[in-house]
């Protein structure tokens, strides 16, 4: 089980949370091509190792936040508000 | 090497009171080079090497395992076999993939104990039987057997399944495909390795590909922890990992790996012969031949490669089962595991050419790539030999994520995700 620092309420379970996947994805111009369109729908880094990713406090607060997180080892090294650049 | 097995081998090893079995497959030093290379020793790797050698008469192939074949996901699942999907081009791929399965222990010489058991579906609303009306007339429309059944019928699928009145989780109905079933994961695995290893594939364990080398933009070869190898046609077979391989080889992949867990209990008596599928609950269960309920949870919905499930899922799946099936309730779980899963948009698997001329990969089937692990072999051994997509596999190609064209299975995928 995931213990997850939400900025808002404090160090709570995983099973208050939900995952809103890969954080800071640009929203393409209404012109973009297909191939520009499906990669920011579907194409993820996926990365093994340091993610920056999307979290909501569901049973809680109900707020959005991002964290920084190892997919391996499931530490989380960072949490940041939503409205910020990405953490390192 | 590679022994013929039969009730005379078997008869012969016991009077030399099986001391003299020999390896059931020959574990290979790598060659410095290859016609054919597949990354990753699961089943769908394997199963590409064996088809390559059968099918395409390529035999100068080595199959490059990180760790030990059919460690990963082929060691991970729940076993089961099934192919009651919602799409035509779903319905002919998964069904070629049951019908190899059927005849698989004679193909390969090697049992690998395919059991028939069927797959009950429960319906837990009115809208849940809306829903699979749907889904069992789609199935038979594409000539896949499926019978809706009632609850009369579902006290004798599935006995201890709680159908009183006053039960926490109704059960209205379902549907049932009896040609599902299970079969046994490390058999096949090791049935491939056995069979493709007597034709004259290398199966090259503790070989991490930790590279890809090209030349004019085509892929010409592998560096690995044993050294670089070369080959004209490389594919992928690495499920979870597929997004690492692609990040070494210079592109990105539109899957996200996640942790699917599983457990097991302690071996019953017999109890439950068929496979029971809620998806309501999010929860599945068949009991293996040694008698333990093997038990497939949903997915724990954050990105992982940590091979190992979150608790606060093991709790939601456990107390799913007991909803439905209350007898169980004293029974101690053994075991629990995690195998990391490539999930695509779509819930349906790529099988094709990627970005990089030379480099093939089969990838994608996320929850379900136990099941498509004949099919899946057959199709990268076809794209990989003669360099055109079997027509299985021509719907699922990477270019639907730029057309459009996705084959949404992610209701008949079985599981939420």
């Amino acid at each position: 089980m995931m213990i997850i620092p939400c900025p808002h309420c404090g160090v709570r379970d995983e099973n208050e949370f939900q995952c809103g996947g890969t954080a800071h994805l640009a929203r393409p111009p209404l012109d973009a091509s297909d191939r520009e369109w499906g990669e920011y729908l579907y194409f993820r880094d996926n990365p093994k190792g340091g993610h920056r990713e999307r979290w909501r406090h569901a049973y809680g607060c109900g707020r959005w936040f991002n964290v920084v997180r190892d997919t391996v080892t499931h530490e989380i090294s960072a949490v940041y508000p939503i409205t910020e650049p990405p953490a390192r | 090497m590679s022994n013929r097995y039969s009730a005379w081998s078997l008869l012969r090893g016991a009077l030399a009171r099986h001391a003299n079995w020999p390896a059931a497959w020959r574990d290979a030093d790598p060659k410095p080079a290859y016609d054919v290379i597949v990354v990753g020793g699961g089943g769908h790797g394997l199963a590409a090497a064996y088809y390559l050698a059968k099918n395409h008469g390529i035999t100068n192939v080595a199959v490059l395992e990180r760790g030990w074949i059919g460690g990963g996901n082929t060691g991970r699942n729940t076993t089961i076999i099934r192919s009651n999907y919602l799409y035509p081009e779903s319905a002919r791929l998964y069904d070629f993939s049951l019908r190899l399965y059927e005849k698989l222990s004679a193909e390969l010489n090697y049992n690998v104990m395919v059991s028939q058991r069927g797959l009950v579906l429960l319906a837990h609303s009115r809208h849940d039987l809306d829903a699979m009306s749907r889904w069992a007339n789609a199935m038979r429309m594409n000539g896949v057997d499926a019978e809706l059944i009632g609850r009369e019928e579902l006290a004798h699928w599935a006995p201890g399944l709680d159908l009183s009145p006053g039960a926490r989780i109704p059960v209205l109905g379902g549907f049932v495909q009896r040609r599902a079933g299970t079969a046994r994961h490390d058999a096949v695995a090791w049935g491939y390795a056995r069979a493709a290893s007597a034709l004259g594939v290398d199966i090259v364990q503790n070989c991490e590909v930790r590279g890809f080398v090209t030349a004019d933009g085509r892929v010409t070869g592998v560096e690995t922890s044993r050294g670089r190898i070369t080959a004209g046609r490389i594919g992928i077979a690495a499920a979870g990992h597929s997004s690492v391989l692609a990040a070494l080889a210079g592109f990105r992949l539109p899957v996200t790996s996640y942790a699917l867990q599983a457990l097991v209990s302690e071996p019953l008596k017999p109890v439950l012969d068929t496979v029971v599928l809620s998806p309501g609950t999010g929860a599945y269960l068949s009991q293996s031949d040694k008698g333990e309920l093997v038990i497939g949870a949903m997915l724990d919905l954050f990105p992982s490669y940590a091979q190992r499930g979150s608790f606060a899922i093991t709790q939601s799946i456990l107390a799913g089962v007991l909803a439905m099936f209350p007898a169980y309730a004293r029974l101690k779980m053994l075991r629990q595991w995690a195998g990391i899963v490539d999930v695509v948009h779509d819930s349906s698997p790529i099988i094709g050419p990627t970005p990089i001329p030379g480099l093939y990969i089969n990838c994608g089937w996320g929850t379900g790539g136990f099941k498509g692990i004949p099919v899946g072999g057959w199709t990268l051994a076809h794209v990989l030999a003669t360099g055109e997509n079997h027509p299985l596999a021509e719907p699922f190609q990477l270019e639907r994520f730029t057309s459009g064209r996705l084959i949404d299975e992610a209701a008949a995928s079985g599981i939420a995700h």
